[in-house]
């Protein structure tokens, strides 16, 4: 069974169609790449995903169940909406840490907050904070920031800081990792950190959708690409043919535009 | 004669530092619950409070005061204020509390409405509840940025507090000037008006080093 499944996805923002029955769909393990041109509703779509934005029309479904219905009449409950939420993760374009708290405090924050939840927190206090400063202190160190877990935000490089945003949703073991242009707000010397972070994640098998403009990448890391154009998935496809040869008029002429395509 | 006039002042200081004091304690909560209706989706609610804050931010502290001492006692058959000093300190502090909660207000909006929109959905993709969003996340980076116009604001009230002189407040330059226009036997004394200096200079120079330490207390991290 898909892990992920959107079906007829819709939504506008006044009078702007922004996303147009968006349907598909994602298997555990794999990696999606979504491409298309500025405004073709991208990030829209991985905010609907992660309920920033309500959809108009549509279904989500996550092992089948279903997380999200725009038919249901009721809204869920804060409660609902949060255990629904954490199927899903998402890292910004714009990294968004806590500049308050510490690269090692932003990644334990969320997980610190649910525990104090659970019935045995103040029994098990002990264990529990030790058990998430070291998961937090795992993600840090895979990311390559064992190093740099004191520092807060300010002091550390834009390219530092998106992998600590990685771990931070990393933390939480989203069953979808969801990533908007993770390398768009870098200078273009620090994208390579960020890149190979997420390649090695694709090669844990990690479930992900990257909406990039980086193509080779897109190609390279992910198993399957989706192009969007006008709020629609217009060509969808193993990565590397989609973006190597794409078969619709628009995919191409976008893919020439990024001189992707020889 | 230094002693009758140190006494005198020190008085007056007194009331300036109460005026202060309840000024503060009033104006800070006040202010964030306007701040709130200022920024409330319920339009005729949030026009209502910007265009008071308007008012009172727009016209004198000092015809504030007049009004809200004087008008009540003209409309009515008498003052509403109680007799002699109790009545000015009460009409005082309601004028300074109202007067600066409108400014603390426009102060806490814009730390409130200056915390970017990433930071609340950051802790929203985290399954943070709201409350978890404002108090772990939100707060801080507002108290840091309101830290330094709300000490300015706070020094301003120290010199201010002298306005209620206007009403016959017996605050610390009433004090001092009353040793020119004559009393405790002297008159004609100009230097313990000028002695007052000394008072606001030394409380607003205190003051300022508490703000800069808490100031510095929050250095650690930059928004
Ligand atoms: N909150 C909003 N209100 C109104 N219009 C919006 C809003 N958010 C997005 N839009 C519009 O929706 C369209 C799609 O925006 P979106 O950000 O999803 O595009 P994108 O594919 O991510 O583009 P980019 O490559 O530039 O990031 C755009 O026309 C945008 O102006
Ligand atoms: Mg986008």
């Amino acid at each position: 069974m898909a892990i992920l499944e959107v079906q007829e996805l819709s939504k506008r923002f006044g009078d702007v169609e922004v996303l147009r029955k968006i349907n598909c769909s994602l298997e555990a393990g794999e990696a999606l790449s979504i491409i298309g041109s500025s405004g073709s509703g991208k990030t829209t779509l991985l905010r609907c995903l992660n309920f920033l934005e309500t959809p108009d029309a549509g279904r989500v479904l996550v092992r089948g169940e279903t997380v999200f219905d725009a038919a249901e009449p009721k809204k869920p409950s804060e409660a609902a909406l949060r255990r629904r939420r954490l199927h899903f993760g998402l890292v910004f374009q714009s990294f968004n840490l806590f500049p308050q708290y510490t690269a090692l405090e932003n990644v334990r924050l969320a997980g610190l907050l649910l525990a104090k939840e659970r019935p045995d927190f103040r029994e098990k206090r002990k264990e529990i904070l030790t058990e998430l400063n070291e998961r937090a202190m795992f993600l840090l160190t895979d990311m390559g920031l064992a190093d740099r877990a004191g520092h807060y935000p300010h002091q550390l490089s834009g390219g530092q800081q998106q992998r600590v945003a990685i771990a931070r949703a990393l933390a939480l073991e989203p069953d979808i990792l969801c990533f908007d242009e993770p390398t768009s707000a870098l200078d273009p010397e620090l994208t390579g950190e960020v890149l190979r972070v997420i390649r090695s994640l694709a090669e844990q098998r990690t479930t992900m959708i990257i909406v990039t403009h980086e193509m080779a990448f897109a190609r390279d890391v992910a198993d399957r690409a989706i192009f969007m154009d006008g709020g629609r998935v217009v060509e969808e496809g193993p990565a590397r043919e989609l973006i190597d040869h794409p078969q619709e008029e628009r995919t191409r002429q976008f893919l020439s535009r990024y001189g992707a395509l020889s | 004669m230094l002693a009758t006039v140190l006494g005198a002042l020190n008085q007056g200081f007194l009331k300036t530092l109460q005026l202060f004091g309840v000024t503060l304690l009033g104006a800070i909560p006040l202010g964030l619950i306007i701040s709130f209706g200022s920024m409330t989706r319920f339009r005729p609610l949030r026009w209502l409070t910007r265009t008071v804050v308007w008012i009172v931010r727009g016209t004198p502290l000092m015809l504030q005061l007049i009004i809200i001492y004087y008008v009540p006692g003209q409309i009515m058959d008498s003052s509403p204020w109680p007799m002699g000093e109790n009545g000015r300190f009460l009409a005082s502090a309601i004028a300074f509390i109202f007067n600066y909660a409108c400014y603390f207000s426009e102060i806490f909006r814009g730390g409130i409405e200056g915390v970017p929109r990433g930071q609340r959905e950051a802790g929203q993709v985290l399954g943070m509840t709201r409350s978890q969003i404002f108090f772990r996340v939100e707060l801080m980076q507002m108290v840091k940025r309101i830290m330094p116009p709300i000490s300015n604001e706070i020094i301003t009230l120290v010199k201010d507090t002298s306005l209620a002189r206007i009403i016959a407040y017996e605050e610390l330059i009433k004090a001092g000037y009353d040793f020119l226009k004559g009393s405790h036997g002297y008159s004609g004394l100009l230097w313990p008006l000028f002695f007052t200096g000394v008072y606001y200079l030394l409380f607003s120079g205190l003051l300022t080093i508490l703000f800069n330490r808490t100031e510095r207390r929050l250095d650690y991290f930059k928004v």
